[in-house]
């Protein structure tokens, strides 16, 4: 029987103002108190649909109709006056107020002129109990965990009488544990009468929780499936347009030299903070370190260590057998070391230069592309055109901005200059972070090539299943520290990695790090 | 991309098309015959072949600081230390001319040469202070313009100071001076001189591994960095040959048949207007010729509209702040824009179905 629709979005189109059509002609149907999927590659159009749903973007096209009425949603205010509420991806919390003055935070209520501080607490511990988040509301925000936070925003969006709530890849920040506790608290919504929009590429999850699924493609809906009756293989087929192997054969290991060896490392933020305690390890060519852990736990500090941007540390690090210390980032990068950074706009590109400007930066100067003076614009071109097709960047031509390609195709073009400079070492911080399957794939492809072809690889990933398929070896980071270290991935399972990423277990004498 | 730099184009002159629309609304206010007003304004400059190489005189400083500062503005230097650098070369070329007597030929190339190292040694001032100190390049930058001037009002008062005029230097000498191309007019070698650096100002941002650099650091630092790209190196590189060329444009001009002696005792403003050349010419060297006679063609119309009609010069100043406003207004026209790229978008996924169709 059909249940009743809450909400349609009929024939929406949206193209932005870079000419980018994100959603062709998209419908997307809700019924009352379930958990809807809404699947697609980045670039499929799923944040763009969210967005003309909240009010950000206006549709060129299509209509929405809630609860039979058509509407027209203005804004983000407008959207939560008419009970839809969403959780950003990136929090929209301010980290020195408590939960509670968070939660009321545009809405407070009054005593006078005043805020009613005494009153803001009694109603956000109120709706807290209500929907059972067991929550201490006078802590400040800047002190809690990434899985509270979460739920902070979540009771933000309820306590402002949101009945449809738009979930941006809740899971992605998440530890496993704090994972399944969010689908107890989801699953309670939806026995309210809630509907939720869950935004995901994580088939397992949305097998696991959902009800419905929608399925977006390149900005066109595949169509809505009931979970149950859909395979996570024919999800993925429809979702990417092909059978997608996002498990890999990899082949034996042959390592070669130690080319990066540190001892002793210690790193304090600006702030004093000790972000990496005392680390020691060696890396081989040939082999892929993964480094798993919750974010904040000295992976950034590490990363940007050894790559030579920052030069405030005590204990040694040798690349190739040569001091780094007095070497400069270029001096580094002389080495043959390639760095793919965590935030791709902030340091990965020049988002307002085009594709063949971002595709050089690193080797610009060597003597194929460049005489004593200028530059040999031709060779790039050709070259740019090249790695355009070889890593399969979807633009239009080598001169269009960077900035208006979509997630993957950038982190593609990164990738490209990257790789294509013959690397020895390669650091990849977090190198397939919201970007879509087929790139996925491309990218662990190549870096198991790289591996196989003699290079080493650092890994930092917040995705274990990247850690798990790709890691030779595995280090799971702690407070600045290695909690501990496998040598043998294969014997690790996803919830013993949890606790040693909460560090709730450590390895008391941690083996395997250094060779001897 | 193609859409987008039609865009630009059309946006500039709309803009344009605003400010003087405006300025039109304020001369039919204060003026008993606006029409006449508005036809010197605009015909002005073409009337006479003198008035035409006025514009053409005027653009000559323009150019030069407008193209430093493109250079300056593209490493994301942004700083006003072309106005004294500028100033500097002036007084520079003036102190070779008046105490080194060199010979004819010799003279002015020495000069200018010279006028335009002091302009780099100037703006590397402030480069400096943000190298070593983090200080924000646009205050410290603002701040040594007096110092500029006020040092070099001293230099001339107690060196080369005529007691016969009073506050300016004594006449440059004949074999210092920049010859008029034309007769009857104060068009000089300088506009060839101008521009070639404007399109050397090109050729070094857009075709050069130094350029990259820069352009790559001013669009975004850090990924600069990431890259192994030295900061340092591009904050000097792009500081000292921004002056290098503002002092080499203040050089020109003086020795340039428009002064016959040192006689600037407060800014000229050239680093100001530099900022509106590199605004209109989207920090592109190449444009900044094309900016120079628009800004130039105004002012000079102003001027002229100013002798020949009751409205005053100034009228120029709001038509220059409109355009500028408009241009830099992000959102000027983005609806239209907006219609623009979306049916050229529906247009491109019509041809894409019968392709496949």
């Amino acid at each position: 029987m059909e249940k009743q629709a809450v909400l349609q979005m009929l024939n929406i189109m949206k193209i932005y103002s870079n000419g980018v059509v994100a959603n062709e002609d998209v419908t997307l149907e809700l019924q009352k108190g379930e958990i809807h999927a809404l699947l697609g590659e980045n670039g499929a159009g799923k944040s763009t649909l969210m967005k003309v749903l909240f009010g950000i973007e206006t549709p060129d096209q299509g209509k929405i109709i809630l609860n039979g009425r058509e509407v027209t949603i203005k804004s983000p205010q407008d959207a939560i006056s008419k009970g839809i509420g969403m959780v950003h991806q990136h929090f929209m919390l301010v980290p020195s107020l408590t939960v509670a003055e968070n939660i009321i935070l545009g809405v407070e209520p009054k005593k006078g002129l005043f805020i009613d501080f005494n009153k803001a607490v009694a109603e956000a511990e109120a709706i807290s109990k209500t929907y059972n988040f067991d929550i201490d509301v006078t802590a400040k925000v800047e002190e809690i965990p990434v899985g509270i936070k979460q739920k902070v925003e979540i009771l933000k969006a309820l306590y402002r009488g949101a009945d449809i709530l738009i979930l941006d890849e809740p899971t992605a920040v998440l530890t496993p544990q704090e994972t399944s506790e969010l689908f107890v608290q989801l699953k309670k919504l939806r026995e309210n009468g809630h509907t939720i929009i869950f935004i995901s590429h994580k088939l397992d999850e949305i097998k696991e929780i959902c009800d419905r699924a929608t399925i977006m493609r390149n900005g066109r809906s595949m169509g809505t499936y009931s979970v149950s009756e859909i395979s996570t293989d024919d999800m993925s087929r429809l979702m990417v347009g092909r059978e997608v192997a996002l498990t890999f054969e990899k082949s034996p290991q042959h390592l070669t030299d130690v080319v990066m060896r540190v001892r002793d490392l210690t790193v304090h933020n600006s702030q004093g903070i000790l972000k990496v305690d005392n680390l020691s390890f060696d890396l081989k060519g040939g082999e892929i370190l993964g480094i798993a852990g919750v974010e904040g736990n000295g992976q950034t500090e590490l990363i940007d260590t050894l790559n030579g941007i920052n030069k405030k540390y005590r204990g040694t690090i040798e690349i190739k057998g040569s001091d780094a210390r007095p070497l400069s980032i270029k001096g580094i990068r002389d080495l043959k070391l390639a760095h793919i950074p965590e935030d791709r706009m902030a340091s990965g590109c020049a988002g307002t230069l085009s594709i063949l400007e971002n595709m050089f930066s690193n080797q610009y100067d060597q003597p194929e592309y460049s005489g004593r003076v200028l530059l040999k614009r031709k060779v790039l071109s050709r070259r740019c055109d090249e790695l355009i097709r070889e890593y399969r960047v979807k633009c239009k031509s080598s001169r269009q901005q960077v900035g208006m390609l979509s997630g993957g195709n950038i982190q593609k073009v990164i990738v490209a200059r990257e790789f294509s400079n013959q690397p020895d070492i390669i650091i990849a911080n977090q190198p397939t972070r919201g970007i879509d399957v087929g790139a996925t794939e491309f990218i662990r492809r190549r870096l198991l090539e790289f591996r196989d072809a003699g290079c080493a690889i650092i890994l930092v990933s917040a995705d274990l299943n990247e850690i798990f398929a790709l890691s030779d070896r595995l280090a799971v980071m702690y407070k600045g520290k290695f909690a501990g270290l496998f040598t043998d991935v294969s014997s690790v399972t996803e919830e013993e990695l949890g606790r040693y990423m909460l560090g709730l277990k450590h390895a008391e004498k941690l083996e395997g790090a250094i060779y001897e | 991309m193609s859409s987008t730099r039609k865009f630009e184009v059309l946006r500039t002159v709309v803009a344009i098309l605003i400010a003087l629309l405006i300025s039109f609304g304020v001369i039919f206010l204060v003026s008993d015959d606006p029409l006449n007003a508005i036809s010197w304004l605009l015909t002005g400059p073409l009337k006479s072949q003198r008035n035409f190489f006025n514009v053409v005189e005027s653009m000559i400083p323009l150019i030069f600081t407008g193209t430093g500062v493109c250079i300056m503005f593209s490493a994301n230097q942004i700083n006003l230390a072309s106005e004294g650098a500028f100033h500097i070369g002036g007084l520079v070329s003036a102190v070779v001319a008046l105490k080194l007597a060199l010979p004819a030929g010799i003279s002015p190339v020495v000069a200018i040469l010279l006028s335009a190292c002091a302009g780099a040694l100037f703006t590397a001032i402030p480069a400096i202070l943000k190298i070593k100190t983090s200080a924000d390049e646009l205050v410290s930058s603002l701040m040594i313009n007096y110092l500029a001037l006020y040092f070099s009002t001293f230099i001339m008062k107690y060196f080369l100071q005529d007691p016969a005029v009073g506050s300016a230097s004594y006449p440059i000498p004949e074999a210092s001076t920049l010859p008029t191309l034309i007769a009857r007019t104060r068009v000089h070698p300088g506009i060839f001189v101008a521009l070639a650096v404007a399109v050397l100002g090109y050729v070094f941002l857009y075709k050069t591994k130094i350029g990259y650099q820069l352009r790559l650091t001013g669009e975004n630092q850090q990924f600069a960095e990431y890259s192994g790209i030295s900061i340092v190196k591009v904050i000097l590189i792009s500081q000292l040959l921004g002056g290098f060329i503002a002092g080499m444009g203040g050089g020109i001009e003086l020795l340039s048949p428009i002064y016959d002696r040192f006689s600037w005792t407060s800014l000229l403003g050239y680093g100001w207007d530099a900022i509106i050349i590199c605004t209109l010419a989207k920090k592109n060297p190449l444009y900044t010729p094309l900016s120079a006679f628009f800004l130039a063609y105004l002012r000079t119309g102003a001027s002229i509209m100013a002798r020949y009609s009751d409205v005053s010069l100034e009228i120029v100043q709001i038509i220059q702040g409109v355009v500028i406003l408009f241009i830099v207004a992000q959102q000027f026209l983005s609806r239209y824009k907006h219609k623009m790229i979306a049916r050229e978008a529906k247009a491109a996924l019509k041809e894409e179905e019968e392709e496949v169709g």
